[in-house]
């Protein structure tokens, strides 16, 4: 049997269809304006037998074809410990939410925290600021690590994305390396994800996932921050997804 | 609405067309959120028509007894005692405050960082959108809170109506002498304005109408701790809701009523939902109408609320005040003792909240607890750490919600809701 899940969030639609416990297939969309048109697309070339929706734009394609749905916050949990059977904490830091789940050790979740409702430390805000700097966003945690991310002499003190951008914007303007600029930018995300997460309470093992995991500043800092090595997936960015799929094998539509 | 009420609100100055904007909103959402839901009482009639007539019918009762000479004293909070507005004969009105309405208004007064509610308040008054509060011969404020209280000023600058009960922080011997004193100067106050005099008799008869509506309001919440769940949280929180404007006599024999038809629905084991379905307890800010926004989303994702700890809820109408006493001041005294029992966050301490979620959570079977704040709320927002600890050492399930009347959030709150709903249903199987 094939098994599909299907992550919709505000920036990108991941798929992936596990043939038995097998990854079979993955994908990765942009969201863009007709998210709903992107999701049957997919859903035409992979036909799975059982496919389980998850992620912001749940509801749109449950409402739409019947289709059954879990929160990404279950979904990330099955994910999660899926890949790694010892995980207690989950970091997931995606395009427009942050989140923090705890596990039991069945895995089955205890407690969560988001962010707020802005996008502030989210993946949209490195996205905006990497623009900023001039940086592709797939090199802007490299960018850091090759500046050497502890010797980092400015700070960046805003965390609202229209904000910070003006931070930076006056730092470029003071002189500063954009380099520089890019690991002051990587902290302050990671204090605040840091805080969040000692909110829910931090046990290991801890899994960093969403977008951003692949992020490797971001990873080191965080892992800093929390006293310990974060694990992250080969392609974090279709945990959820994988986690969804993993929902529809439990309970068939 | 049936009827043609234009010259009415116009006398009374509302802004004709901003109203009739609001009114339009108002009869959709109630059709969204309340019309749609499935398996609804029969007896949830009368509240809909009085939803439908709640700017228009009822203001016109107010209006004849206005004209009738009787006051209308408007309140914000659930410790103005409703006994002595009774006992001269006036009718007691929950002011309008649950809505995102005239907030540009508001903010010329108000900074943002303000609460919701308190804004709805201002914003009420200021866009001319509620009948109430321009009905009103008295408006009563109350030291609950910061922003309460400081907001009750520049209302008095706008209406010239307002008067402040002084209620204390704390629960101590002293604080409750000054509360006393608060009352009786209230009902002195009451005397002044109605040239009647409170007896013995018109306190016996106040109470017993108020009492009895406590009780038809005790009865529901007792009918919701059944599962399955013969009424819905949202319109068990209308009643609630409604429990503050309308007519006491007619609300308590209407909730009666509607009781009486419950408990056949518990005999027959008939609900709203299936048996087992999710149980959410909310506790926390009051949620004044038209604010259904939090049982909104929980009873859309696949839960039922089956009680509310809260100002609008069970906070109003848990406490009787039946005592029968030989003089006018023992009786305002025993009356200012019973108000002394609602556990709102603006005291400290106020552990004794604590123990009322609990009970709640036991007597109602809950399966979990939402903590629910208005942003800028801080009584609340602080003391939802104490909440959460204090049941079950937070092993039991709670989720945080801090919000506003705004929709903007929507998306973020229903994924929220929706995963502690599943972890909820988690915690069945394991």
């Amino acid at each position: 049997m094939r098994i599909g899940g299907i992550d919709i969030g505000s920036r990108y639609i991941k798929h992936v269809v596990l043939d038995g416990s097998q990854l079979a297939e993955t994908y990765k969309v942009e969201t863009g304006y007709d998210p709903l048109a992107q999701c049957q697309e997919l859903i035409d070339a992979t036909r799975p037998d059982a496919l389980v929706a998850t992620g912001y734009g749940r509801h749109l394609i449950a409402n739409g074809g019947g289709i059954p749905t879990v929160t990404e916050i279950k979904a990330a949990a099955r994910g999660a410990r899926a890949l790694f059977p010892t995980c207690r904490t989950i970091i997931d830091i995606g395009g427009q939410d942050t989140k923090v789940i705890h596990v039991n050790n069945e895995g089955s979740v205890m407690t969560f925290e988001m962010n707020d409702r802005c996008a502030a430390g989210t993946g949209k805000f490195l996205e905006m600021m990497a623009r900023a700097l001039g940086f592709e966003i797939d090199n802007f945690g490299a960018s850091c690590e090759n500046n050497g991310y502890q010797q980092a002499p400015v700070t960046i003190n805003n965390l609202c994305a229209v904000f910070a951008e003006s931070e930076v914007i006056s730092l470029i303007s003071k002189g500063i390396r954009r380099e520089a600029i890019a690991v002051a930018l990587h902290r302050s995300i990671a204090s605040r994800v840091a805080s969040l997460a000692k909110r829910v309470g931090v046990r290991q093992d801890v899994v960093f996932t969403g977008g951003c995991a692949r992020n490797p500043s971001l990873k080191a800092m965080l892992g800093e921050r929390l006293g310990q090595d974060l694990l992250v997936a080969p392609n974090p960015d279709i945990l959820t997804a994988w986690g969804a799929a993993l929902c529809a094998e439990q309970s068939p539509p | 609405m049936s009827n043609d009420y234009t010259d009415m609100w116009s006398s009374l100055g509302l802004n004709l067309q901003a109203h009739q904007g609001l009114l339009g909103v108002l009869s959709d959402a109630y059709e969204n959120i309340y019309l749609s839901q499935q398996n609804r009482p029969e007896g949830m009639e009368y509240f809909d028509f009085v939803i439908s007539e709640v700017h228009g019918q009822r203001i016109v009762e107010i209006v004849n007894k206005k004209i009738e000479g009787k006051p209308i004293i408007g309140t914000f909070c659930v410790y103005v005692p409703e006994e002595l507005i009774l006992a001269v004969d006036g009718v007691a009105v929950g002011l309008c405050a649950g809505a995102d309405v005239g907030t540009d208004e508001a903010e010329k007064y108000l900074p943002r960082t303000t609460c919701a509610l308190i804004k709805a308040f201002m914003g009420f008054k200021l866009a001319g959108l509620c009948p109430y509060v321009e009905s009103c011969d008295l408006i009563v404020g109350e030291t609950t809170c910061d922003g309460k209280k400081k907001a009750y000023e520049i209302l008095n600058e706008v209406t010239g109506k307002v008067y402040v009960m002084e209620l204390p922080s704390m629960k101590n011997a002293e604080s409750k002498v000054l509360w006393k004193k608060e009352v009786h100067k209230f009902a002195r106050k009451l005397s002044e304005i109605t040239g009647i005099e409170i007896t013995l008799e018109r306190l016996k008869e106040a109470s017993s109408i108020v009492n009895a509506k406590r009780k038809a309001l005790q009865r529901l919440s007792a009918l919701r701790s059944h599962d399955p769940a013969p009424i819905s949280g949202l319109d068990a929180l209308l009643i609630n809701q409604v429990s503050f404007y309308d007519d006491p006599a007619r609300f308590t024999s209407q909730v009666n009523g509607l009781c009486d038809e419950l408990e056949e629905r518990t005999k027959a084991g008939t609900g709203i939902a299936p048996k087992g379905t999710p149980r959410v307890l909310i506790s926390g800010s009051p949620m004044a109408i038209p604010n259904w926004k939090l049982h909104a989303v929980v009873e859309g994702s696949g839960a039922v609320v089956v009680g509310e700890e809260s100002c609008v809820g069970e906070r109003n109408f848990s406490t009787l005040f039946d005592r029968n006493l030989s003089s006018v001041d023992e009786t305002v005294d025993a009356i200012a003792d019973r108000y002394m029992t609602i556990n709102c966050a603006c005291f400290t301490p106020n552990n004794e909240r604590l123990g009322d979620i609990k009970n709640m959570i036991e007597k109602l079977h809950a399966h979990g607890l939402i903590h629910y704040t208005l942003q800028f709320c801080t009584p609340y927002m602080v003391e939802a750490y104490r909440v959460r600890q204090a049941i079950n050492g937070g092993r039991f399930p709670f989720l945080g919600i801090e919000t506003d009347y705004s929709m903007e959030d929507m998306g973020q709150l229903k994924t929220r809701i929706e995963a502690f709903i599943e972890m909820i249903k988690e915690g069945f199987r394991s």
